[in-house]
């Protein structure tokens, strides 16, 4: 399959060949030679060069495609343009040209992919927001003259909205698959001192289901909002909703000293389970059969709940509350997590531990593959923004 | 006292077992209410408000019982030499507590209790007893009651011998009609046994009249009446005293004075007293609420009674008068006299005398036993129930395994101070101490809000005063110590007499003491005060006149902006000042600002000591005295920190008046704004009754920022030997931790020891941490390369403690209020955490690195981290992996001066306030445990194992099983009457354990 670079779009005919337990992953491009732009001569300005019709073949596994970053960082290696900023975009199944921008979708589009992967990838400061979306492949007869050919397109100055990558998140309501229908779990991303994360909680009762019938319970309610802050701001939560856990702790039983203490622990990174008071907005789901999470709403939140918090969290948790290390009067820095190995030194008697948020830190998580698959080069990633990664040696391997 | 070490029964290899045990209660009671002396067994109990009972006899001897009720004891009285004791609450309930063996130790429980039945037809105070006298045959007990009447009460069945109950009609009738004022008697206000004559009771009423009863004719026998209608009110009689020989009684009354009858042969009637004397006359006194005659075989007799003071000039005085002959002294205490007793052999032969040897006064703050058998009647110093709180406490500070050359200092410097006491043995000696020597010498230090550092002997069971440190002798305060104001006293009259220690008034804040430390083993002491003020003191044998070189630390270092609203400094005193034997200051470090010191450390083999305040620290070379560094923390934002304590206090009203004015206001606009509709949609929603409060208690969820108040001030200091900049050099290493989460390490220069005088010592800044959650830094560790902490000076150059290791890589513990946090070291990265308040909603307010020694082997050991939070509760974790072991509750939440007070030892024991003057000691390692372990010989005249005995041993057993009433585990929880773990350990182990 051919297709066509613009000056500095670049796509690719990704090819997943199942083999097993590696996707092979040829990647082409072309740049076109036509008429449209003269390639060539913008090629010198995407640093290094590299642009003409190459073949390349490597390795991943398909179960572990990796991290986002990590892809991007390859990208960007491959064309020896690390220091530009590109867009990725891969077409669905549908035709749509989709975003490639973080582990979610850069997964969906390495597991949609059967066999190729058409990827798309432009510079940032020229790319054309308006060519993503639904249908775009479609309905454009040519998904590549909209991206190539912006110039012919310009009716209207589309509204350059950044990638979500560009955004920081607020909140986000999460676990939807998992709690009961009538609760919600809201994440509050506290970031900085710019805006208050602005509420209030008091004591109060709540009515329980219980064996002996309906019984009254003391529980934590949010009393007040502040306008303007970050929880007022969400729309997610409300006065009068009840407050039933803090980063997967159940808050009965507690007092609410407690309970703002937990809060304030971990304000930086705030997830609370709420049975809002208003119960109108809910999440509706289509299959009620797929648990029985919808009947046990009065009860306690299903058991399998604080388990994937805690796995959730983990990942998450673990980079937003580094401390921070200035040695001998130099440039703050954050503290580095200890290799595990050194550890072990340390606790030989306690070889059963399972990593959880308290207790032993878990490595970082670099589960890229060492040299023992069939790899035709072998490259050292290079980039400044990951000096963890360059400290721990670790390799990625192409 | 003892420390007792459970038999080793389990295999060596086993992990040291963590328990919580509350083992002892030190200091004494808080608001004892009543007293009471067994003669026989030579014990004393004392009740008290709270409705503990204490029994103590020779030192190490204590038993404690608590009432199920929360009621005040009023009265206590032993069954003398039968090992039951009855109490009297303000509920008027009656409760019979008998001492019993189990496993060869006694213990004290209550087992029976007694309500009299109302008279119908009557208002229930007629049935208040007001006085009770158990019979010298140990089997009937009178009480007397508010209405008159004499009740009759079988023992130790605690049943009422109805036909014999005594009513005032009966009496009246037969008393010659002038006796009778027309009016009932009034209260029963003391009954007495004839002292020869079991049979014949004295019953005195409130009005004046007085009847020796004999039971066994069942008529009044002798009247030796005093009030006649004329007699004034102000006579009213208060207590009634036999005479050893039965011959004479006296009478105390409210007018202040007191008289002396004959009494005469049956039915003859007195008129007149042989003696009537107001002593503190002629001007109106207070009542003379209790007497006592003593006779003594070397003269006069004793006559000892309590108040009669002059009403207008010394009212408000708390005094116990003992008169002997021509012999008077005004024994004048702090607080007021609740009850007292003299000590003398049980069994006086026919025609002899009691020849009392002591006097024991106890008064709502202290007790004070006077020796009467030496001239001038000094006191006998207690070998517990000291009185902690002669001044407030301040601070605690605690060191285990003290060098015995150490401690011999300390005694013979204590014994220096104090040559007016008696050296006559204590008197209240019953009972057998069972407990082990103990095996290692504990001292408590606590600092005082007078300037005074208090030494104390925590060894055993017993909390003995060893050696008391003042400080305020350095510097000029404005009330100077005047002892001349007692000596020109000696002539007045009444001729008073200061006795006793309780003395809660300071003379400057300023003085109070903050902090402590004490190297053991080169007895150098740092105390630190609440106007920066740090004293730098070495033990001296001997008495010495010399200056203390006075130094300033400058922690702002020239801050602009910051102007300091706080108090003076002290002033030091010029010119050399002349030293007791002991503590000796020699160096005076003063901080500017003066704010409180909040943190120290001392390394004695650097010769180094550090200090912080809310502005900052400081490090000191107290050798060559000097100031090698100092360190402002203060943020720019920070406006409170420069106020002061003064002006917080104001504030603090300031803003409580605010809120208060803000809770009206949102009250009365809540209720305007409050209509039907959403009265009702409120009801609905809430389902219930409607809360009654409009404005419930609210929290602000916001995160700790870096500009929050007072982030600045210096929470804890360290020294270290240590890898700071290299994995190859290790060497001195200084840290300090602040309120808002940053964390200093210097690298410390320090000469060799020949060089000390000749080289400087230096301080450059290695490493600087912030902990992201800001929260405040309570403590700092380093960890050797097997994960141990790092030893004390000069603790591994006296063979005391094995060498660090210093090949393995070095980890630094840090522990938050709200995380405990491993890092390595030199190379600082994350190893270990845990995040207490995020998983628990506690913050950590005590922590410290225990070693907790397996109960089979003391050789296994184990080192934890024992934290108390603000809850209460003491959590356990390993270290270095910071894995939670168990936790327990311990404190009630509430008590927050409880909470602040709490010292851990290093083998797991720790120390807190119950009250201001009672520490509660616990245990957390099975292995380590100071408990009393002691047996009382009793002979009792019911054999044991009656029907209620069964009973409650029954209800005792059914207790165990449910679990202790609510609030047991903190305060008077009869600490000594169940053995150890006991039934209170067992609801922390079975109910909140979790072992993980």
């Amino acid at each position: 399959m051919i297709l066509l670079t613009k000056r500095v779009g670049i796509s690719y005919l990704l090819n997943l060949v199942c083999f097993k337990p590696w996707i092979q992953l040829d990647f082409k491009w072309l740049c076109n030679q036509g008429s449209l732009i003269d390639v060539r001569d913008k090629s010198s300005e995407c640093s290094g060069g590299a642009f003409g019709a190459e073949f390349r073949r490597f390795s991943l596994e398909r179960s572990k495609p990796g991290k986002f970053e990590e892809f991007y960082g390859l990208l960007q290696h491959v064309h020896k343009i690390p220091n530009v900023d590109v867009l990725v975009g891969y077409t669905d199944v549908h035709g749509d040209l989709l975003p490639i921008n973080n582990d979610d979708n850069y997964h969906k589009a390495v597991s949609t992919a059967n066999p190729l992967l058409r990827i798309f990838i432009q510079r940032k400061e020229d790319a054309d927001y308006s060519a993503f979306g639904t249908d775009t492949v479609t309905r454009k007869k040519n998904v590549l003259t909209n991206v190539l050919r912006p110039d012919n397109h310009k009716k209207k100055p589309h509204i350059v909205i950044s990638m979500p990558q560009d955004f920081r998140p607020v909140s986000s309501i999460i676990d939807v698959d998992i709690l009961p229908e009538t609760h919600r779990r809201v994440r509050l991303y506290k970031y900085g001192t710019d805006k208050p994360l602005g509420f209030y909680i008091r004591d109060g009762s709540s009515v329980r289901v219980t064996p002996h019938g309906l019984e009254k319970v003391p529980g934590i309610f949010i009393s007040r909002l502040v306008p303007g802050g970050l929880a007022q701001s969400t729309g997610l939560l409300a006065v009068n909703d009840e407050v039933l856990e803090v980063n997967g702790i159940e808050v009965s039983g507690k007092s609410l000293d407690q309970v703002t203490d937990m809060m304030i622990a971990n304000s930086r990174n705030l997830i609370i389970t709420v049975r809002p008071a208003n119960q109108r907005n809910n999440v509706v789901r289509n299959s009620r059969n797929s648990g029985s999470s919808g009947q046990s709403t009065e009860s306690s939140l299903p058991s399998s709940t604080p388990n994937i918090l805690a796995n959730f969290l983990q990942g998450e948790e673990e980079s937003d509350e580094e401390d921070i290390i200035i040695e001998d009067s130099g440039e703050p820095q954050q503290i580095p997590k200890a290799a595990p190995t050194s550890l072990e030194s340390l606790t030989q008697i306690d070889l059963l531990h399972e990593p959880t948020q308290n207790g032993f830190l878990p490595s970082s998580e670099v589960n890229l593959n060492h040299s023992a698959c069939n790899v035709s080069m072998e490259y050292e990633v290079q980039n400044p923004d990951r000096k963890s990664l360059e400290e721990d040696g670790t390799i990625i391997t192409l | 006292g003892g420390s007792c070490e459970r038999p080793g029964t389990l295999p060596a290899h086993l992990p040291p077992i963590k328990v919580l045990g509350f083992t002892v209660e030190h200091g004494f009671p808080s608001q004892p209410s009543a007293l009471a002396y067994d003669p026989r067994l030579r014990v004393m109990a004392i009740g008290t408000k709270a409705g503990a009972v204490k029994l103590y006899g020779a030192p190490g001897v204590e038993l404690t019982g608590l009432h199920k009720e929360t009621a005040t004891v009023t009265q206590l009285h032993f069954l003398a030499g039968q090992g039951w004791l009855l109490s009297l609450l303000d509920d008027n309930s009656l409760h019979l507590w008998e001492i019993y063996q189990k496993e060869g130790c006694s213990h004290l429980e209550e087992t029976r209790s007694f309500g009299l039945p109302a008279r119908p037809g009557c208002s229930p105070s007629i049935t208040r007893v007001t006085v009770i006298l158990p019979m010298s045959s140990g089997t009937v007990a009178c009480l007397g009651t508010e209405g008159g009447a004499v009740y009759f009460l079988a023992l130790p069945a605690l049943v009422l011998l109805e036909d014999k109950t005594l009513f005032q009609d009966e009496i009246l009738q037969s008393v010659p009609d002038d006796y009778r004022c027309g009016k009932a008697l009034g209260p029963v206000e003391s009954i007495q046994e004839h002292p020869q004559d079991a049979g014949r009771l004295l019953i005195g009423y409130s009005r004046g009249l007085v009847a020796l009863w004999d039971q066994s004719t069942g008529s009044p026998c002798s009247l030796p009446g005093f009030q006649t209608p004329a007699v004034p009110f102000s006579q009213q009689l208060e207590s009634l005293a036999w005479e050893h020989s039965g011959k004479n009684i006296v009478s105390s009354h409210s007018d202040g004075g007191y008289m002396v009858w004959a009494v005469g042969g049956s039915g003859q009637r007195t008129q007149q007293p042989i003696t009537a004397v107001i002593p503190y006359g002629p001007f109106p006194c207070k009542a003379v609420s209790k007497i006592l005659w003593r006779t003594c075989e070397s003269g006069n007799p004793f006559v000892i009674f309590s108040g009669g003071m002059p009403r207008a000039s010394y009212g408000d005085r708390h005094c116990v008068s003992v008169l002997q002959g021509r012999i008077l002294a005004t024994l004048e205490f702090t607080s007021r006299v609740i009850d007292f007793f003299t000590v003398q052999d049980p069994e006086v032969p026919e025609g002899g005398f009691e020849n009392p040897r002591a006097l024991v006064v106890l008064v709502e703050e202290e007790l004070v036993v006077i020796d009467l058998q030496t001239p001038g009647w000094p006191t006998i110093p207690a070998p517990y129930l000291a009185p902690l709180h002669s001044s407030a406490i301040t601070c605690s500070y605690h060191i285990s395994n003290v060098p015995l050359k150490l401690w011999e200092r300390i005694v013979s410097a204590g014994e220096q101070q104090s040559p007016r006491l008696s050296s006559a043995a204590w008197p209240i000696n019953g009972g057998k101490n069972l407990a082990q020597e103990p095996t290692q010498r504990g001292l408590l230090l606590t600092g005082h809000e007078d300037g005074t550092v208090r030494f104390w002997d925590a060894s055993g069971v017993s909390l003995k005063p060893l050696y008391k440190l003042g400080t305020a002798n350095i510097f000029q305060t404005d009330c100077e110590h005047n002892d001349s104001l007692n000596q020109a006293g000696e002539e007045e009259w009444p001729p008073f007499r200061k006795v006793g220690c309780f003395d809660p008034y300071s003379d400057d804040p300023r003085l109070g003491i903050q902090k402590i430390t004490l190297c053991k083993y080169t007895s150098k002491m740092v105390v630190a005060g609440t106007a920066g003020q740090v004293l730098v003191m070495e033990l001296n044998d001997d008495k010495s006149e010399h200056a203390v070189s006075v130094a300033t630390v400058d922690l702002l270092q020239d801050r602009e902006g910051f102007t300091w609203k706080g108090h003076d400094r002290l002033a030091p005193r010029n010119g050399p000042i002349a030293f007791a034997p002991g503590f000796q200051p020699s160096v005076l470090v003063q901080c500017v600002p003066p704010a409180a010191v909040t943190a120290i450390t001392l390394h004695s083999e650097w010769n180094l000591v550090a200090f912080g305040t809310s502005h900052g620290f400081g490090l000191f070379d107290y050798h060559r005295r000097n100031p090698v560094l100092a360190r402002c923390t203060l943020h720019p934002n920070d406006s409170l920190a420069m106020e002061g304590p003064l002006s917080r206090v104001k504030s603090l009203k300031k803003s409580l008046r605010q809120s208060f004015r803000r809770i009206r206001k949102s009250r009365v606009s809540g209720k305007k704004r409050l209509n039907v509709q959403e009265a009702n949609a409120q009801l609905a929603e809430q389902a219930g009754p409607p809360e009654v409060e409009m404005t419930p208690v609210q929290r602000r969820i916001e995160p700790r920022s870096a500009d929050d108040s007072l982030s600045g001030v210096v929470r804890c200091l360290y020294f270290a030997d240590t890898f700071l900049r290299d994995a190859a050099h290790h060497g001195p290493t200084m840290w300090a931790g602040t309120n808002s989460g940053s964390v200093f390490a210097y690298a410390l220069e320090v000469p060799s020891q020949e060089k000390f005088s000749e080289r400087a010592v230096e301080a450059v800044l290695g490493k600087e941490i912030q902990l992201m959650h800001r929260a405040p830094v309570v403590a700092i560790a380093v960890l050797d390369g097997r994960g141990n902490p790092l030893p004390e000076p000069y603790e591994v150059s006296r063979d005391l403690a094995k060498a660090p290791d210093m090949q393995g890589s070095h980890s630094m513990l840090i522990s938050s209020e709200e995380q405990f946090k491993v890092f390595t070291l030199p190379k600082v990265s994350a190893k270990t955490k845990f995040k207490l308040t995020a998983h628990e909603g506690c913050r950590v307010r005590k922590v410290a690195l225990v070693s907790l020694a397996s109960t089979a082997a003391e050789e296994r050991v184990e080192n934890c981290l024992a934290c108390l939070t603000n809850l209460g509760d003491i959590h356990i974790f390993t270290v270095p992996a910071l894995r939670p072991q168990v936790h327990y509750s311990c404190i009630r939440k509430e008590d927050i001066s409880g909470i602040a007070s709490c010292v851990f030892t290093k083998h797991g024991q720790g120390f807190y306030l119950i009250s201001p003057s009672e520490f509660e000691r616990f245990s957390l390692s099975a292995r380590n445990v100071t408990e009393p372990l002691c047996c009382l010989e009793v002979s009792r005249l019911v054999p044991r194992g009656a029907p209620g005995h069964l009973l409650a041993r029954l209800r005792r057993l059914s207790q165990q099983q449910h679990g202790e009433p609510a609030g047991h585990h903190r305060g008077h929880h009869g600490g000594g009457s169940e053995g150890f773990p006991g039934v209170r350990c067992g609801r922390s182990t079975s109910g909140c354990c979790r072992q993980l």
